[in-house]
Formats: structure tokens, C-alpha cells, sequence
């Protein structure tokens, strides 16, 4: 079995890799504002990964532990793209556009897998949360890692980034890579087209209406069915786009996507259940408290001090962040 | 009558004494190699039932995926243990490689064998019990503690990986010698070792059975079927879950110190993600959830399988293991004891109504 925490440690160590390079010791101005954006590019990794999450699980409380294999799916076309280009495109300006293709391929097949996933197995599965998560946890996850594995291989490979997204900003003494900008900017751009279109559109609307009040939604014609179809071909398409932006970060391979599922599942359960806004403020906590917490001791130990975190945080608010109020027991 | 006979073969008593008697007779039939598989297999059932405990019948509710850490902690204790007799008290290798001249602190207990023993119990379930007690405490439940019990994999999986020093890294803790003077890897050691297995399997069924048959699993069926009810009629719901969670932890420590004499190796990839699944794999195709005597079946079939596979064809492995999940929640919510319940009750009522016929044509 190949370990699982390899992987995990090199895209941390990525992640990182600014972090340490800093010294140690002289706390100084510097120090704090990488700190922060380090916890900042974190936050916005990992919310770039739970907003898919926090679609199909916080707003359709729909389990679905596949998603890491979403991913996957994302970074492994990145990959096939790239190769692609690799093959058919002289090595111009036009080479680099490779990333920006595969963006929305990543979108519109991590959708595709994810619409399949939903009618043939989840569909059936929406009122036995715990089944669906054992299903799609070690039924489908483990199928598509070990496809993974039997198409592209078990040791990871690696993505190059397009020129445009090597080096960095420079701020005075301090460099802000611009690879991790492009995350910042790619988890906001995210964010805002799910916020316009669950707010602002027709169709958005009847989603949040599904999830409100399925029956009394139901009865005013808008059909659940098909809402629940697509609100779960949007969550996995931006799951995809969360995968294509990791190949930014380091190596992939089969099992990247069970490195993060849990991180984004605890960004979710930290922020409520339900909203939007609990997401985003769960992931840049997550993120900037394990940075600080990793920067203060090392890797490991910051684990185990975020995972406390959060256990002592639930204690506080045991639904979450954002939590509806409500007198109803289930 | 001859449905009489069908139905006393087909009773729990009949099929507990065949388990029995198959395990009984298994040393004379099976090769030491395969003597010491069955062995391991046991001890998984061992930690299927605790586990069942908590995810079966009783507390259905309360999915762990964190097993494979009080598997693993229990595993480690008698690692430990087992790793300072091989070296004579000296400092294993692999400290000696990072750099260390003493004993650590968290070590020196476990040079003396009762004491190691008691903690491959204790350690897995305080630490159940702390998780337990805070998140259950809190009404946090169904999948929301799922997703906690499997963070906590991670994090127990990255420590041991992380403190290299202290536990062997990922490489683990192998190259075991004795265990009281006896050389464990003889086979009149592992045949030893087969029994006590068999014995604590036989003493862990007995003892859940007695737990559920009786007052206390009366009310964690209650907590199953309406908790906010039980909550109203003045039980504790959390204190019961806590109970049954830090019980089946310890089971499962146990369960681990039973395989790593079997097996002489324990590494954070046997107690890690995919193992922790697996487990619950066990439960849910032997079944019945709730059942106990469905899990040992499952823990013994799944992994005669994967050695099975493992023997033949290693890489299809996992794709059996996927589509027997999915095939195994999606038609057999109730694991293979269910679809054997079913069929009974079926050929029961089909009885019925053949009587009813008669009667009819009777009158």
C-alpha cells in the first residue's frame, strides 16, 4: 500500500516551503506578514477544495467522500492536457495557454463524473447518509484511485507550470510567488460566481428553495430532481477546478485526493453547515492557525494542534460557525 | 418435520457450535502458515465485534473510521514491548540511528510485560473516551463524528510517522524475538498464540452478548431508534455512547496486540485510512450489524479473500474491495447474516401460508 501521507507531506511541504526558508527566532515584521500569507494561500487552497464540499455536503447534506477523487480527476487532466499540448503545440506563446484550457475541461468533467456518481449510486442513497459515505468512501474512491493507478501509474507525476505563473511578486525583501496569487484569485473568482448564482439567479434560487423546504419547493412545481442533479454537477465541477489548481503546488498522483478530503471536510464542519460564508471563514482559520501553529513547532505537531483545535472549537460551537437556529429535534 | 430440522440446523446455537468446532478442529487440518492466517483473522474478528458494538444494532449512528488507531495503539504497546525484550533492554536500532542514548520517557513502562499489556488496553480507550466524551457530549453525531474518528487517523498517522525517534517512522516496529522466553516465531509459540486468540475471541462474543442481551442494550436500541426520546425519558445518551465507544476502542486494543504477536510487524500503513475502512467493510458484509457473530464471519471471509486476491492478483485487489462496498451497502444493507435472516423468514412464511392452505382445504 503506498503510504498516504507521503504525498500529503510533500504538497505540505509546499505549501511550506516558504515558511522555512525564513529564520527562526527573529520575529520581525517580515516574518508576520509571510506568516499570514502563507496561512492566507493555505485558506485559500482549502477553500477551493470545501466549496464543492460545502455545496453538496453543507447545502444538500449529501455525504459524498468521492470527492477527493474529484480532485484527482481535476489534476490528472491538468496533466493529460498538458500533454496534449506537449504533443500537438510548438512550444510558442500559445504553449502556456495548456493551464487555462484546462481549467474549464476540469470543470466540465469533474461535472460529468459527478452527475454519473449521483444517478447511479448516490441518487439511491440520500436518505442513508453514513451508507452513502461508506459507499462512496471505500466503494468509488478506492475504484477511481486504483484506475488512476492502472492508467498514469503509482508514483506521482509531476505538472510543469506555465511560465506566466513562475517567480513571484516582489514587495520590498518579501516575494509573494505568484502561483499562490493565482490560487488567492482562482478561489475568489470561485467564490463569487457560486455566491452570484446561488443569490442571484433563477435557477440558484430554486436550489435554495429545494434545500430549504423540499416539499413545500416541490409542490410549487420547481422539480427536486433535477435540482438536485445539478447542484451536485456544480459542487463537483468546482471540485475539479480545485484539482487543477494543485498541480500549481506539487507532484500528483492517486491518492491526492484522500490527502485533502478530510481538511475540506473539516473546513465544512467548522464553518456550519449551510452557508457560504462559514466555508470561507472555516478555511482561512484552518489555514492561518495551522501555518502558525506549523511555524511555531513543525509539521506534525501543528496536526495535532489544529486537530485539537478544532475538537475544542466544537466545544464552543458544536454546529458550527454559522449555525441556523432552530427549534425542531430531529 | 423436515422443516423442523432445517430450522433447528439454521438456528444461531447450531451455527455458534459449528464456528466452534471448525475453529476447534483448525490446528489439525491447517499448515502452521496457514494456522497463523486464521489467527490473524480471528484477532480482526476480535475488533469486527467491538466495532459492531458500536456501529451494529446498538448505537447504530455511530460510524467509526478510526479504528484502525486503537487497532494500531494496542498494536504498538505490545510492539514496544515485545521490540525492548528483542533487544535486551538496550535502545532499539532505530533510536540509536536518530541519535538517542537514553530509553525516552514514554518507553520505560513498557519494559515490563503486565504493565505493557494493561496499557495496549488502557491507551486506546482513554483515548476513545476523551474523543468520545467531547464529541458526544456535544450532540455531535451520525456523520460529523465519522468525519472526526477519520481526522483523527490522520493525525495519529502523521505523529507516528513524524516522531521517526519514537516509534520506528514508517518502516514500523519489526524483528521480534520472545515474548516470556518463547521464541515467537516457533510454530508451537504461534499455535499457543492461535488459542489465546480463539480463547479471547469466544470471551469478547460472550461478554457483548451478555451487554446487549440484557438492560443496557435494551436502552442503546433506544438511543438508536429515538435518542432525543431517551434523552426525555432521563437516560444519558452521551454517557451510553461514550461507554460503548471507549469499550469497543479497548476491544480493538486488544485486538491489535493479539495480531502483532501473529503477525511480528505493525507499520502506520496497517492502521492507517484504508485499513480503518476495511474494518468497517467487515462489519457491514458479515452484517446483521448488530448481530456479532455476523462481523466475525465478515472479518474472516474479507481477508481469506484478500489473500486470496493478494496470492493471485494483488493489483485487482482494490477493485474488488470498491465494488464489494458499494455492492454490499447499496442490496445488503444487512451484510450476509440479513440476506440469510431473509431467506429464512421467507421459507418460514411460506410454511405459514402452505399451512393455511391446508387448513382451507381441511375446513
Amino acid at each position: 500500500m503506498i503510504s498516504d501521507l507521503s504525498i500529503k507531506k510533500e504538497n505540505m511541504g509546499a505549501v511550506n516551503f516558504l515558511l522555512h526558508s525564513g529564520k527562526k527566532g527573529l520575529i520581525g515584521l517580515n516574518e508576520i506578514i509571510l506568516t499570514l500569507f502563507n496561512g492566507i494561500s493555505l485558506g485559500s487552497i482549502l477553500l477551493l477544495i470545501a466549496l464543492g464540499l460545502a455545496i453538496t455536503f453543507g447545502l444538500m447534506n449529501v455525504i459524498n467522500m468521492a470527492h477527493g477523487e474529484l480532485i484527482m480527476a481535476g489534476a490528472y487532466i491538468t496533466y493529460v492536457i498538458q500533454h496534449i499540448f506537449m504533443d500537438y503545440v510548438p512550444p510558442t506563446q500559445y504553449y502556456d495557454l495548456y493551464f487555462i484550457v484546462s481549467i474549464p475541461v476540469a470543470l466540465v468533467v469533474a461535472a460529468g463524473i459527478g452527475v454519473l456518481l449521483e444517478i447511479t449510486l448516490i441518487r439511491h442513497l440520500y436518505k442513508r447518509p453514513l451508507d452513502s459515505l461508506l459507499a462512496t468512501w471505500g466503494g468509488v474512491g478506492l475504484i477511481l484511485q486504483q484506475t488512476a493507478r492502472s492508467i498514469f501509474g503509482a508514483p506521482n507525476v509531476g505538472v510543469i507550470s506555465p511560465s506566466f505563473l513562475s517567480g513571484g511578486l516582489e514587495v520590498g525583501s518579501l516575494i509573494f510567488p505568484y502561483s499562490r496569487l493565482f490560487i488567492l484569485g482562482l478561489a475568489i473568482v470561485c467564490l463569487i460566481s457560486i455566491y452570484y448564482y446561488f443569490y442571484r439567479t433563477a435557477s440558484g434560487r430554486r436550489v435554495r428553495a429545494v434545500m430549504q423546504n423540499r416539499q413545500m419547493a416541490e409542490c410549487l412545481g420547481v422539480s427536486t430532481r433535477k435540482v438536485d442533479m445539478m447542484t451536485f454537477a456544480i459542487g463537483s465541477g468546482f471540485t475539479g477546478v480545485a484539482g487543477c489548481a494543485l498541480t500549481l503546488l506539487g507532484a500528483i498522483g492517486p491518492t491526492i485526493g484522500t490527502s485533502y478530503i478530510i481538511d475540506a471536510f473539516m473546513v465544512v464542519v467548522v464553518g456550519g453547515v449551510g452557508a457560504l460564508f462559514g466555508a470561507v471563514a472555516g478555511a482561512f482559520g484552518i489555514g492561518i492557525f495551522n501555518t502558525i501553529f506549523e511555524y511555531v513547532t513543525d509539521a506534525t505537531i501543528g496536526k495535532v494542534l489544529i486537530f485539537l483545535l478544532i475538537i475544542a472549537f466544537l466545544q464552543w460551537r458544536p454546529s458550527g460557525l454559522v449555525m441556523f437556529r432552530s427549534r425542531s429535534l430531529d | 418435520m423436515q422443516n423442523t430440522i432445517y430450522q433447528k440446523l439454521l438456528s444461531n446455537k447450531v451455527i455458534f457450535s459449528l464456528i466452534f468446532l471448525i475453529l476447534l478442529v483448525a490446528p489439525m487440518l491447517l499448515s502452521d502458515f496457514r494456522l497463523n492466517l486464521l489467527g490473524k483473522f480471528l484477532a480482526f474478528a476480535i475488533l469486527a465485534i467491538g466495532l459492531d458494538l458500536l456501529w451494529g444494532g446498538y448505537t447504530g449512528g455511530v460510524l467509526s473510521l478510526g479504528h484502525g488507531i486503537y487497532f494500531g495503539l494496542g498494536a504498538y504497546c505490545m510492539a514496544m514491548y515485545l521490540k525492548l525484550e528483542a533487544t535486551g533492554g538496550a535502545i532499539p536500532d532505530f533510536m540509536a540511528w536518530s541519535g538517542m542514548s537514553e530509553l525516552p520517557l514514554i518507553w520505560i513502562p513498557f519494559q515490563y510485560p503486565i504493565l505493557a499489556i494493561l496499557l495496549g488496553v488502557i491507551i486506546p480507550a482513554v483515548v476513545a473516551f476523551f474523543l468520545g466524551y467531547l464529541t458526544f457530549r456535544n450532540r455531535i453525531s451520525g456523520v460529523y463524528f465519522t468525519i472526526l474518528s477519520q481526522a483523527l487517523v490522520i493525525v495519529v498517522v502523521t505523529l507516528f510517522i513524524g516522531s521517526q525517534n519514537l516509534t520506528g517512522g514508517t518502516s514500523g516496529l519489526t524483528n521480534f524475538e520472545t515474548l516470556f522466553g518463547f521464541h515467537i516465531n516457533a510454530s508451537s509459540t504461534q499455535t499457543a498464540f492461535y488459542w489465546i486468540t480463539v480463547f479471547i475471541l469466544g470471551a469478547v462474543f460472550f461478554f457483548s452478548r451478555m451487554l446487549v442481551k440484557g438492560r443496557f442494550g435494551k436502552v442503546l436500541i433506544g438511543i438508536r431508534d429515538g435518542e432525543n426520546r431517551m434523552r426525555f425519558l432521563g437516560y444519558n445518551p452521551s454517557a451510553y455512547k461514550t461507554f460503548i465507544y471507549t469499550l469497543s476502542a479497548a476491544i480493538a486494543g486488544l485486538a491489535g496486540m493479539l495480531f502483532v504477536l501473529q503477525v511480528g510487524i505493525i507499520s502506520p500503513t496497517m492502521i492507517g485510512i484504508i485499513p480503518s475502512i476495511e474494518m468497517v467493510l467487515w462489519v457491514a458484509l458479515g452484517g446483521g450489524r448488530g448481530t456479532l457473530i455476523g462481523p466475525i464471519i465478515g472479518a474472516v471471509f474479507v481477508n481469506t479473500a484478500k489473500t486470496g486476491f493478494s496470492e493471485s492478483y494483488p493489483e485487482y485487489w482494490t477493485y474488488f474491495l470498491g465494488i464489494l462496498f458499494v455492492l454490499v451497502v447499496v442490496f445488503l444493507p444487512n451484510g450476509l447474516t440479513g440476506l440469510f435472516e431473509k431467506w429464512n423468514e421467507r421459507r418460514k412464511n411460506k410454511n405459514v401460508s402452505n399451512s393455511i392452505r391446508v387448513e382451507k382445504s381441511v375446513s
